[in-house]
């Protein structure tokens, strides 16, 4: 047990640092998800970022990474949060499918889709949850049929997160139309401007159309897009869900950040501030600092060998309740003007911590919900019998 | 940067529940308790045998000159155990007091289990297994004073866990070995190691109490199924599960050389509150059986009230983590900084 950084890793910080000294937009960008303009410019951002070969430090040298250890792109994402330098608009890519993919892809799979992934050319969406599968998502009825070279696809896709502008999407579909549940669905990859596929925007609560209704008519994709083989796409798409939950989507640093800008807005009210927010405060720095710890034992667990499974649900517990606290936190200091618009000449630190309350209230949704988190940990953690 | 266990360090922890499931069951306890009694001579000999002791001793003082990190897994053992006999505070607290404060002839008969040393600390001013003491080592920020047993008037004080041999103690002689800005540090430095070393205690009682709590759900049925495939019960256990998985790294990081007066207290406020939820999670999936002294959930119950509020409750805890919150920078950078 060594809790010191080497001197490269302290270097390596350095070079990021002053990377992103240099590089992060000075104003921040508009929303990816409330106009095509805001889109464009977190992808164009990402252009920026791979030309620095900054897009995905972990992945190999020739899918435009740079074959960093996980503890490396720990400091790599807690120097990208403190910079404040934009979210990422291709996450559903880079840490879902991008992972999916080197692990179960073909080389021409990875060949095509990856480096195009990492410079933010082809931005992803994930359509796998439909009207009447969701947490069941074994219930999945959108099916792909074989015909020749090619797969139709037909359904009804929902949900899809950034899928009102992005380019392509990961599709769980029943290839086997007798099949039942979890056999006979298969991974599929579509490019979203194909004929037949119609995007319905859905407004969120926070008024921006952040995800997307999908209907799929008789769209036809090339056979070689299918991941894996025929009939193994639940047990793909749990892999995905395992990265997903495990340690790529949610990085300690965003919520260290958050913190820290907590601490500082409770800091403004000075001796003010009561005893009971003040500790809510150091509940929320602890909270982030407890994540942070927990994501560097597994990380330092892997780089020695070892695998993430079920507690991969804890993480999405933990930091999805924690946002929520965290946020609600900021809300109850600000008081009466809590509920002000980013452009309320009242509002304080430009909205944020309204806007970041409504998005963490999604936390314990998206991803499988906290609900069916919990089953998971008692059932494969614990062992408890299934219901 | 290498936030695993070695091997060496795995080692040992494995040796210590080797030793405690042979020798410290919770039948053992209750025999130990039934009989009156909270000191078992033979398993401490034991101990003394295995040298844990002296663990965090310099070997030129006849230890085995580890650090808190070699050992913190040890005290989680022992908190899961439930051990009676102070181990986890004389390795942990005691004996590197006197050894800071050049006691090294009673380090020795310490070690040796010659003699017997009971702590009273600003932070944990009942003490454990006093009448045993040869001697009473007292600390306040102005003075840390050294008593043979003749030397001071103690007061038994009954503890609701049956293990807990509790005493207040008042002085009526004895030697001042450190005093002003010595002293106040030693309390400082003592209050931080009591506080690790009981949050350690409080993880592992957290970890079994959920584990005995699996373990009836499983076997219990009602409704013609065992109580486990309900839903509200897995609940309860996952949740308690999800408070230990982040408690655990919190504590090991405090473990580590040079950690923060901050993160200890986070680890302490962590493992306690892992273990409060936990332990009463322990009471509800039992029903009724989980409020007699049938099973062994009273247990871990009682001992986890008390380690959490002893070495410094959770308020204590938090003013100090947000004291340092409003003086400090925090962001990213600074998970891993150094006390200064
Ligand atoms: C912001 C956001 C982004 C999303 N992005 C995507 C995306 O990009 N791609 C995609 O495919 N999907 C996406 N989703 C969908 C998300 O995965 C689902 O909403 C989620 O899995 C829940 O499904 P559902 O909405 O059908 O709710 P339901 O499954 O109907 O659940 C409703 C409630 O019932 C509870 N419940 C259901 N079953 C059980 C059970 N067995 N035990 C206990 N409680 C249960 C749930 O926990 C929940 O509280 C997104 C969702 C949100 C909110």
């Amino acid at each position: 047990m060594d809790l010191t950084y080497s001197e490269q890793e302290i270097a390596f910080r350095a070079e990021v640092r002053a990377w992103m000294a240099e590089h992060v937009p000075e104003e921040p960008l508009p929303s990816f998800d409330a106009s095509r303009e805001g889109f464009d410019a977190h992808r164009a951002w990402e252009a920026v970022l791979n030309e620095g070969r900054w897009g995905m430090v972990t992945w190999p040298e020739e899918f435009g990474g740079r074959g960093l250890d996980l503890i490396r792109w720990l400091i790599f994402e807690e120097e990208y949060y403190a910079a404040r330098a934009p979210l990422r608009v291709n996450q559903n890519g880079i840490f879902l499918l991008g992972p999916t993919l080197m692990e179960f892809g073909t080389e021409a799979q990875k060949a095509r889709f990856l480096p195009k992934m990492a410079t933010g050319e082809e931005i992803w969406a994930q359509a796998w949850s439909e009207p009447q599968a969701g947490s069941d998502l074994a219930a999945v009825r959108a099916k792909a049929v074989r015909d020749g070279d090619d797969y139709v696809l037909s359904g009804h896709k929902i949900w899809s997160s950034r899928a009102v502008y992005a380019d392509w999407a990961f599709g769980l579909f029943r290839t086997d139309p007798e099949s039942e549940r979890h056999r006979g669905l298969s991974l599929i990859l579509f490019d979203l401007n194909s004929p037949g596929v119609v995007r319905q925007p859905i407004h969120q609560i926070n008024g921006e159309h952040g995800f997307a209704e999908l209907i799929l008519e008789d769209v036809r994709v090339p056979a070689e897009n299918i991941v894996g083989a025929e009939g193994q796409g639940w047990k793909i798409c749990m892999a995905t869900a395992g990265f997903e939950r495990g340690l790529m989507l949610r990085s300690p640093a965003r919520y260290q950040v958050a913190a820290g800008a907590l601490a500082r807005l409770a800091h403004s009210r000075g001796d003010a501030l009561d005893p009971v927010l003040r500790a809510r405060v150091a509940d929320a720095a602890m909270n982030a600092e407890a994540y942070a710890l927990s994501i560097y034992a597994t990380a330092s667990r892997l780089e020695a060998g070892g695998k993430i499974g079920a507690e991969a649900s804890t993480n999405k517990i933990f930091w999805s309740e924690m946002d929520i606290a965290l946020h609600e936190t900021a809300l109850d200091i600000l008081g009466d003007r809590a509920e002000l618009l980013p452009d309320a000449p009242g509002a304080q630190d430009a909205g944020t911590w309204l806007d970041g309350y409504l998005f963490a209230l999604a936390g314990p949704i998206y991803a499988g919900t906290n609900e069916i988190q919990r089953n998971i940990i008692a059932e494969r953690m614990l062992g408890l019998p299934r219901g | 940067m290498e936030f695993v266990f070695t091997e060496e360090q795995q080692m040992m922890a494995e040796m210590a529940q080797g030793f405690l499931a042979d020798r410290c069951t919770t039948a053992d306890l209750r025999k130990l308790t039934d009989s009156g009694d909270t000191f078992d001579a033979d398993r401490w000999a034991g101990l003394v045998d295995l040298g844990l002791l002296g663990a965090l001793v310099p070997e030129s003082a006849g230890g085995l000159g580890l650090g808190r990190a070699d050992v913190i897994q040890i005290a989680t053992a022992c908190g899961a155990a439930l051990l009676p006999e102070p181990l986890v505070d004389v390795m942990g607290v005691v004996l590197p007091a006197l050894n800071d404060l050049g006691q090294d002839a009673l380090v020795a008969d310490v070690l040796k289990g010659a003699a017997h040393v009971a702590l009273v600390h600003p932070d944990a001013q009942l003490v454990q297994d006093a009448p045993r003491g040869t001697h009473i080592l007292v600390m306040t920020p102005e003075a840390v004073t050294l008593a043979g047993a003749e030397e001071v008037t103690l007061t038994a004080q009954p503890s609701i866990d049956p293990a807990r041999a509790l005493s207040s103690v008042s002085m009526d002689g004895g030697a001042i070995i450190a005093q002003d800005a010595e002293a106040f540090a030693q309390v400082a430095r003592s209050g931080a190691a009591g506080a690790l070393f009981a949050a350690a205690q409080l993880l592992g009682i957290a970890q079994k109490a959920i584990d005995i709590s699996v373990a009836f759900a499983c076997e219990r049925q009602q409704f013609g199924k065992p109580i486990g495939s309900y839903q509200a019960i897995k609940h309860h256990l996952a949740s308690a599960q999800v408070a230990v998985e982040f408690a655990r790294p919190v504590l090991h990081a405090a473990a580590a050389p040079a950690a923060t007066a901050a993160r200890i207290a986070h680890a302490k406020i962590a493992c306690g509150r892992a273990a409060d939820l936990a332990t009463r999670s322990a009471v509800q999936v039992h029903g009724g059986m989980g409020y007699t002294q049938e099973t062994d959930v009273h247990l871990y119950l009682k001992r986890a009230l008390a380690l959490r509020r002893i070495w410094g409750s959770e308020t204590d805890h938090r003013n100090r983590y947000a004291a340092r919150l409003e003086t400090s920078a925090f962001g990213p950078d600074t998970l891993f900084a150094k006390e200064a």
